[in-house]
């Protein structure tokens, strides 16, 4: 019988022949955690007895949620972190690195074919590499920590086919989008997602990040796209060789098949307060902001910048309105500086922050106010998510984003280009 | 605890019900104290929950609880106020592994839409069952499977491995 790449994977990992809906127990070849879920896990290791990290080398750490610390006590928890590191030798990302997802793409840690557990939900991001990669808790990272293996039941995987040239200014961002309002907030819940067809082929890597990343916004498990040529050039620019490039069986079994056409799509944009609430940019155009956040793991990245900044070029952001743009790494930002973008983005009135997660999760750098209205372009537009429960998030593109700022209100980035 | 037998009365929610409105981001990424964490539970949704929950209260839900962030905080929170067990329609997969994991009892029910605020429910993890002692009706729960029924009823991981000196894998 053939088999989707996530049962692939996990036939590897787990040295057997599985598939969909086995409870297995697997290898995992990397893990990590950040400063908002490492402290349980460093906990539950020390209680559980830890000794010593089951691969040290396969293991990251990453100051990112809120970095540099804003509190006190997440200054004691950077600390717990640091020592950890240094005493099980663990590899640690300081403050200022970068938000965890990226900087585990960047690290090499992440090839096709690995098995790769992460304490955060958009752990599912490195699908994007051919990998399987999912988010797990805490304390069951304490237990990954000390044995390197943990218990998975393998998904059943939807295959979303893309196909058609998108317009111009619409991003992956607004196919992600537009599939989520499709299948909805929990359509895809324990289920492997495998993105395919031609329009995810011609994405960069960057945009197929992007496309992965959201996938646990569907509910699902992982996001996964076959590896390809572009997959292994841009690990080879990384100087990762490792890696098994696995491709989904003709007559492998899939839960479904969708397949979509997005040459007539426009600007996607999700509404408060479910990210499944998604609608054209038209549809709520002139809606007025106060803030825009560009930015995350699911936008930050330099075809990102570039965008926002072609935009941006020799214009002003809207007065009254603050555009926060927060490079997703340390490598991104120094190339977005190499390219002029970080003066653009200067120019044009932004304040741009250092690489971490800024304002997504609500901690530190652009927290709302009861009655503010942010367009982001992160992932999650959860009430209160971002600051006061009774603020507003809109989630779009890098282009809408910028688009917006500049208006000062909700809008559809085409209406620039016309201009 | 028992698992035979969960007593306790329901507090009523929707679908989505994510890990921000469980418990928000911006106390999860300040405030490292679990008692103090804990006076946010929910808050978004019934102000004060914290002070007006009881211990043993159920949270009854819809679809797709604990969906959004991987936060171990948010089943904590829940367990730390005292709640016997999470019963939902359907439960987003980190939450429901994060709740096994920590010992709060978590259930799917597909007849969750049958049951009111303020209902008293008796839960059987082990002959699987939900009885609604208000309505006077029985349900059908989804069975846990039995390798984390073992880690539930040790009081999650930790415990299981301070008991068993070793991982359940
Ligand atoms: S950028 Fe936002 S979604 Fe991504 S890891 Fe950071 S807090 Fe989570």
């Amino acid at each position: 019988m053939g088999k989707t790449i996530a049962e692939k994977i996990l036939s590897l990992a787990s040295g057997k022949d599985v598939y969909a809906g086995d409870i297995i127990v697997a290898s995992v070849d990397a893990a990590m955690a950040h400063d908002g879920t490492a402290l349980l896990t460093i906990e539950a290791f020390n209680e559980m007895g830890g000794r010593g990290l089951w691969n040290p080398s396969r293991v990251a750490l990453v100051i990112d949620h809120v970095a540099p610390s804003a509190t006190e006590s997440f200054s004691r928890v950077h600390r717990v972190m640091r020592e950890f590191a240094r005493k099980y030798g663990a590899t640690l990302y300081d403050a200022g690195s970068g938000i965890c997802h990226q900087l585990m793409v960047e690290s090499g840690l992440v090839y096709p074919g690995a098995l790769v557990v992460g304490a955060d939900s958009h752990t599912c991001t490195y699908g994007a590499l051919g990998a399987f990669a999912t988010g797990i808790g805490s304390t069951e990272m304490a237990a990954v920590f000390m044995s390197g293996k943990l218990w998975f039941k393998v998904p059943e995987t939807i295959r979303i086919e893309v196909n058609g040239f998108l317009q111009s200014m619409v991003l992956p961002k607004d196919v992600i989008l537009k599939i989520i309002g499709m299948i909805g907030a929990d359509g895809a819940t324990y289920k492997a997602v495998e993105f395919c067809g031609p329009t995810v082929k011609a994405m960069s890597m960057d945009g197929r990040l992007t496309l992965c990343n959201m996938a646990v916004e569907m509910g699902a498990k992982t996001g996964i796209i076959e590896a390809d040529g572009k997959t292994i050039e841009y690990l080879s620019g990384l100087g990762v060789k490792e890696g098994l490039s696995f491709r989904s069986d003709e007559d492998a079994v899939f839960s479904s098949k969708i397949s979509l056409d997005v040459s007539g799509l426009e600007p996607q944009i999700s509404c408060p307060h479910k990210v499944d609430n998604v609608r054209s940019v038209r549809e709520v155009e002139g809606k007025e902001i106060d803030q825009v956040f560009l930015g995350s793991c699911t936008n930050g990245r330099l075809e990102d910048l570039r965008i926002a900044a072609e935009i941006l070029r020799g214009k002003s952001i809207k007065k009254g309105v603050r555009m926060i743009v927060t490079p997703s790494s340390r490598s991104i930002y120094l190339q977005a500086l190499k390219e002029g973008l970080i003066e653009i983005f200067m120019r044009a009135g932004c304040i741009v922050c250092n690489p971490g997660c800024g304002p997504c999760a609500g901690a530190h750098q652009g927290i709302l106010a009861p009655g503010e209205v942010c367009l982001s372009t992160s992932n999650r537009n959860f009430k209160g998510r971002m600051g006061s429960v009774d603020a507003e998030i809109y989630l779009a593109s890098p282009a809408t984003a910028a688009a917006s700022a500049i208006e000062g209100k909700i809008t559809d980035p085409r209406r620039l280009l016309r201009k | 605890m028992h698992y035979d037998r969960i007593v306790g009365r329901v507090w009523k929610f929707g679908d989505d019900i994510n890990t921000d409105l469980i418990i928000a981001g911006k106390y999860k990424l300040s405030i490292t104290n679990l008692d103090e964490l804990s006076r946010h539970a929910m808050e978004a949704l019934i102000p004060n929950f914290a002070e007006k929950v009881k211990r043993g209260d159920l949270i009854v839900a819809g679809r797709n609880f604990g969906c959004g962030s991987s936060r171990e905080q948010a089943p904590l929170v829940l367990k730390h106020l005292g709640i016997g067990a999470v019963i939902a329609e359907s439960f987003a997969r980190i939450f429901y592994r994060n709740a096994i994991n920590i010992g709060l009892p978590a259930v799917e029910c597909k007849e969750t839409n049958r049951v009111s605020n303020g209902d008293t429910l008796e839960v059987n993890l082990v002959d699987g069952y939900i009885k609604n002692l208000t309505k006077n009706e029985v349900y059908s729960v989804k069975p846990i499977p039995p390798a984390l029924l073992e880690v539930l009823a040790s009081g999650g991981l930790v415990n299981y491995v301070k008991k068993y000196g070793r991982l359940p894998w």
